[in-house]
């Protein structure tokens, strides 16, 4: 019915739309598996229910609150409302210090206890995330 | 102060000669003369001269410390050495923009004396497309960024710049990535010039490719040492962090990486028209759009000098300018020549680069989505979220497998037509990698068919380059060293990745920890002081099983202005493998948080990648045959 070119032009078509329907949906499928969302502490006291997932807190170091030891550093992130307490074995960033704004990655034990596996790192001191900005109200 | 001034003039006045250029060369476009008027080159020399001096005369602020000067007050500071005070120049936004106008001008005089050969009608419209693009900066730098901001009264000091900033690695990354970055301003305004011509042919393939080489070289270069920066510099002892602020610089590597090969087939077959203008049109979007996602403010990172959203609106009204005048001229002028050279068998040269093409458009969407999606949701809900690796590593380390597999047969094919010659030899070969990774395998703890499957093709690509490297069958050699690079960094990377130990713990002086492999022992700390930071040099010795010990002196940097803590990792490099020690400070406690990690083939990571762009060189090098 059709020529040679055709038929193949459309063999050549239908590849190209079955890779990018697989490709989209690849990425899609991939992309809500490894979303990291973020939270402040006040959102997290609001959960309904608790998330198995990754997530990141973020907010600022309390005054008085780091305490180390050989294998762990506890400390609490506080959005100025509420506060969490944050386990975490890991390298820290240097410029993590009390007073000063912070992301950690990690999972939630409950509403109150949060296990970090990373502390992201800051490049300057004056700098602060956008999020945790937002998270302590722009203070 | 004088300096100030020249400076700011000579900005003016290279803008002003860039509205003469286009007024002289529409004027010479329609007279009969072969070559172009010979004015035209002077301006756009005398154009490139004030752009040098421009620059020169803020190089000279930043030496003499002229705190009168807005940009240099605010990243300088008389106690820096002399040789960041010169890189700071760029380290900032002002001044990296101005070193972007630099290059702009000076491709476009380069190009304008290596094009002699050309029509003289392309010639003057890629002028003319160029300085579109210049203008465009210009105004942008005078009107939303001047580097030549006066204060008064002139302060005493300066604000510094960021330490960790101050690297001999990252001094020359920024001018090595925007000569890749600006490279591809010339080849989109060429390919622009060309479609309006109707001069996407052969010659201009040829003609073409030298730039995408440079560019190519360059950014692959210029991405790599921003990694190095990035391995010794934060302390994480990875080299890629899938940050939005790399994938940027990756984006137009892969559609430059596509263009490359799409050039050849245009070189040599004047096949593939139409993508090669796309790719050229797509390649400048993204080094624009990276450039206006960093400098915006919308992505965190170091290189977000300043979050001024009239910068950022300036740029994306340019960048929309570019697109819509660039599509516009695509689809107005494009004639797709029907000729015969658009028939290939299905198993050609021509196909495997297409396939190539696939691959590298696959890879460009992942890395797109993943970097855009976050920003996207965060304007239409509100909601953070940060895409990871794990994303990354998903969607692109398993289609590496069937990409290696074809980057190994797609070089021995022939053009138009042809059949798989050696099959016995390449089969050997294969079992040969198969065999080998198994070996390799199985002692490693490792997910054990996915890594076997995977390594074994790296390893077919190495193998299969490696032969051709020493039998010189085709002459091709540039590619094949290329091909071998990339092999060698797959290669590199996994083994990397899969061999990688890491001990992390909080220590006090003196105090020793034990763990499985053997001991670390914190000796003792020294301070020192420098004319811009006090540091405090720590020195361990670390004990393998079997007895040997070596000692690391992990550093770290207090600097006075700004005031900032920064590590300095110290990294035992040998053939094998990296040791590498970083120790954080934790304010107000006598812990001391240190990470050791033991890296293998780390330094085969960026032998390869020299490898990879040494390739590039031969063949820009490479005598017409």
């Amino acid at each position: 019915m059709y020529g040679k070119k055709v038929k193949l032009r459309f063999t050549f078509l239908a590849l190209i739309l079955a890779s990018v329907i697989l490709t989209v949906f690849l990425v899609l499928q991939s992309l809500k598996e490894n979303v990291v969302y973020f939270q402040s502490p006040s959102e997290i006291k609001s959960l309904i229910e608790l998330n198995k997932k990754k997530i990141r807190v973020g907010g600022m170091v309390k005054e008085q609150s780091v305490s180390i030891n050989s294998d762990e550093v506890n400390f609490i992130i506080t959005d100025f409302k509420n506060e969490i307490n944050v386990v975490y074995s890991g390298s820290v960033p240097n410029l993590f210090a009390e007073g000063k704004g912070v992301v950690a990655e990690g999972f939630l034990k409950d509403k109150n206890y949060f296990t970090a596996t990373k502390i992201l790192a800051k490049h300057d001191e004056n700098y602060m995330p956008p999020e945790v900005k937002e998270a302590i109200g722009d203070k | 102060m004088l300096a100030n001034q020249i400076g700011y003039y000579s900005l003016i006045l290279g803008l002003l000669l860039s509205v003469l250029l286009c007024g002289v060369s529409i004027k010479d476009f329609n007279k009969t003369n072969k070559q172009i008027n010979q004015n035209i080159l002077s301006l756009s020399f005398l154009q490139l001269v004030f752009v040098i001096v421009s620059f020169l005369s803020l190089i000279i602020s930043f030496i003499n410390s002229d705190f009168s000067n807005e940009t240099v007050f605010n990243n300088s500071h008389t106690t820096k050495p002399l040789f960041y005070k010169i890189s700071g120049t760029w380290g900032n936004h002002e001044g990296s923009l101005l070193l972007w106008l630099l290059v702009l001008t000076l491709f476009i005089f380069l190009f304008l004396i290596k094009s002699r050969e050309q029509p003289k009608k392309y010639r003057i419209l890629t002028l003319l497309f160029q300085q579109i693009i210049i203008i465009g900066f210009f105004l942008f730098v005078l009107m939303t960024s001047n580097p030549f901001n006066y204060l008064f009264p002139t302060p005493n000091e300066g604000l510094g710049l960021n330490p960790i900033l101050q690297d001999p690695a990252l001094a020359i990354h920024p001018p090595i990535l925007y000569l890749g970055y600006v490279g591809t301003s010339i080849i989109f305004s060429s390919s622009l010039a060309a479609v309006t011509q109707n001069y996407i042919l052969k010659q201009w393939g040829q003609h073409i490719k030298k730039w995408v080489l440079v560019s190519w070289i360059f950014l692959t270069i210029g991405i790599m040492l921003g990694s190095i920066w990035a391995y010794y510099e934060l302390g994480w002892g990875g080299f890629w962090f899938w940050d939005p602020v790399e994938n940027v610089s990756l984006m137009p590597w892969l559609t430059l990486t596509a263009l490359l090969h799409c050039v050849v087939v245009l070189e040599r077959r004047a096949a593939l028209t139409s993508w090669v203008v796309i790719l050229s049109i797509t390649t400048f979007t993204l080094s624009m759009c990276g450039t206006f996602l960093v400098r915006s403010g919308i992505l965190n990172s170091v290189h977000t000098f300043a979050n001024d959203p009239a910068r950022g609106i300036f740029i994306l009204i340019f960048l929309f300018a570019l697109i819509v005048l660039s599509l516009g001229i695509f689809f107005t002028f494009h004639k797709e020549n029907n000729k015969s050279s658009n028939n290939f068998f299905w198993l050609s040269r021509e196909t495997s680069i297409l396939i190539n093409n696939w691959f590298m458009m696959y890879f460009l969407s992942v890395v797109l989505i993943g970097t855009v999606y976050p920003i996207f949701l965060d304007v239409i809900s509100s909601e953070k979220i940060s895409v990871g690796p794990p994303f990354y590593q998903k969607l692109i380390v398993p289609f590496l497998i069937p990409f290696l597999l074809f980057m190994s047969l797609g070089p021995r094919l022939k053009w138009i037509k042809s059949k798989i010659e050696n099959k016995n030899s390449l089969i050997i070969t294969f079992i040969i990698s198969v065999m080998l990774t198994f070996f390799i395998i199985k002692n490693l703890t490792a997910d054990l068919l996915f890594y076997t499957v995977l390594i074994s093709a790296a390893f077919f690509l190495f193998f299969t380059t490696l032969k051709e490297l020493f039998i010189k069958k085709f002459n091709n050699i540039s590619q094949t060293v290329s091909h071998f690079g990339l092999s060698l960094l797959i290669l590199s990377i996994l083994f990397n990745n899969i061999l990688s130990s890491e001990i992390i713990t909080n220590i006090k002086i003196g105090e020793r920890y034990d763990y499985n492999k053997g001991e670390i022992f914190f000796k003792k700390i020294e301070e020192r002081k420098e004319s811009n930071f006090n540091s405090i040099i720590a020195s361990f010795e670390i004990k393998n099983k079997n007895g040997k010990t070596i000692e690391l002196k992990p550093e770290i940097r207090i600097y006075n202005q700004p005031i900032i803590i920064t590590s300095e990792a110290d990294i035992r490099t040998t053939l094998l493998e990296d040791k590498f020690l970083v120790m954080n400070l934790v304010k107000g406690n006598e812990y001391f948080n240190i990470r050791y990690q033991v890296k293998p083939f780390m330094v085969w990571i960026w032998i390869s990648v020299l490898l990879l762009s040494l390739g590039g060189l031969m063949s820009l090098f490479k005598r017409k045959i």
